[in-house]
């Protein structure tokens, strides 16, 4: 069981900066989120993307503002639940709650936050009519354990940088990589294609465009798929395969959450917006795009702000006895849990003689 | 400047008139939000920089629409359910020469 003050569901750019302000208060956070790595759709969409309206930033490119907060926050130590799904909560009789992902990991917090987005990811399923029958069972949507390839013939299907990266990935351990895309072009990072050009050049990547996987076959587990070609014939082939991995993007949904006993509005959590952006379940916070409230707005900025009235709730509610007086940064430095203190310089007071 | 009328069919065949602004720099994902015209959630997921496919709709009338940049075309090569008239409601900028525009959305994927 992972026991933390606040557990902050989505490790996005609000959810991120919500372990500033907590640490700033000396609450510890943990944070889980269905993605491989913290970010959000800052980091999972559009990483190279500029923002220009966070404040003090002119200008910042998404993954690098993620980066900044990853730094910001590396005092105060989160610790963090990656790769796996919210699943359910339960509450317990001393106020706190316990949450546990897909996967089965436990957390235990008296302040949970959920800071969604607007759900978790899910891969995008391309429309094959016996697809759920090979899932688990030759088809996989994303890669986990890349060993698990080795010796094998692996098809994969998409035109972006993930399906580029696992082809090159791969193409040194599977037994075959072919790739998969309806067009001739890829929209993936330049090198990225050339890479794979060169690998298709030396035979170590078999390209197949412009196609598409229309079929699987296979007894109990994939054996092969089938590949129209988009030509005005149409014409389709088999291609023997122990592996299909389609890699068509992700789209949010906002999955188990929705169960959780939340007064949902618009595919968003209804927040008290006059105080402290909690829930209609005391305890249980919402902050950033995944909240409703009149005259929401779904901005990064607005995130962190709802974040830094959160926490002071989140104080009062983990420490009902305290009396608590905000501090500015410029007044009490930043003293983190690692023992590192970040402080203004004292100022000289010296005469002119 | 002067609304136009953009008739939208939204993902349970529903048709709306809509009046929409081209004075205000939206563009045709913004107009079925602010119209809510498909749930939060399910439409403009990227906030409309060609990268999520979620605004996907079927031009439905004969107007003359801007190209489709590469990045658009890259997207839509691999969204689901695309037809020959598909485009992303995000790069459809609202000008007066789109006054009639008729467009379906694309089923959620």
């Amino acid at each position: 069981m992972i026991k933390t003050d606040i557990l902050i569901i989505g490790a996005g750019p609000t959810g991120l900066f919500a372990v500033f302000e907590a640490g700033l208060l000396q609450l510890k956070c943990h944070l889980i989120d269905a993605l491989p790595q913290p970010g959000g759709q800052c980091s999972e969409i559009y990483p190279k993307k500029p923002i220009y309206d966070i404040p003090g930033f002119p200008e910042v490119l998404a993954g690098e503002l993620v980066n900044n907060l990853m730094e910001q926050i590396a005092p105060f130590q989160p610790g963090f639940t990656l790769g796996e799904r919210a699943q359910t909560i339960e509450s317990l009789e001393d106020g706190s709650f316990i949450v546990t992902t897909n996967k089965g990991t436990r957390h235990q917090a008296p302040v949970v936050v959920i800071a969604g987005g607007l759900g978790s990811f899910e891969p995008r399923k391309p429309l094959l009519d016996n697809l759920s029958r090979y899932e688990e069972n030759g088809v996989e949507y994303m890669i986990r354990d890349p060993e698990i390839y080795r010796g094998k013939r692996v098809v994969i299907a998409g035109g972006g940088d993930s399906a580029l990266d696992w082809s090159i990935y791969l193409a040194g351990m599977a037994k075959e990589v072919s790739l998969v895309h309806r067009r001739n072009e890829f929209r993936g990072a330049l090198d990225s294609v050339e890479k794979v050009k060169a690998l298709k050049d030396e035979g170590k990547i078999r390209l197949y465009t412009p196609a598409e996987v229309v079929g699987l076959r296979g007894k109990d587990s994939l054996e092969a798929v089938v590949i129209q070609r988009a030509t005005d014939a149409g014409d389709e082939f088999l291609l023997e395969a122990d592996h299909f991995i389609p890699l068509f993007g992700l789209s949010p949904k906002l999955g188990p959450i929705a169960n959780w006993g939340l007064e949902i509005e618009k595919n968003s959590i209804k927040v008290d917006n006059a105080l402290d952006y909690q829930t209609n379940i005391p305890g249980i916070y919402a902050i950033g795009d995944i909240n409703i409230y009149p005259g929401k707005l779904k901005l990064i900025l607005c995130g962190f702000h709802e974040a830094t009235l959160m926490v002071q709730s989140a104080y009062q509610r983990i420490h009902p006895d305290k009396r608590y007086v905000m501090k500015y940064t410029t007044v009490g430095g930043v003293q983190g849990f690692d023992g590192s203190v970040r402080e203004a310089p004292k100022a000289v007071i010296k005469a002119i003689d | 400047m002067q609304d136009i009328k953009i008739k939208i069919t939204d993902r349970d065949g529903v048709l709306h008139e809509v009046d929409a602004p081209t004075d205000m720099n939206m563009n045709l994902m913004e107009l079925v939000r602010s119209y809510e015209l498909a749930p939060e959630g399910t439409i403009g997921v990227c906030g409309g920089m060609a990268m999520c496919a979620s605004c996907q709709c079927y031009v439905k009338s004969g107007h003359a629409l801007p190209e489709k940049s590469d990045a658009e075309e890259a997207m839509l090569a691999e969204a689901f359910y695309v037809e020959p008239n598909s485009r992303l409601g995000c790069q459809i900028h609202l000008t007066p020469a789109l006054d009639g525009l008729e467009v379906e959305l694309a089923p959620e994927s």
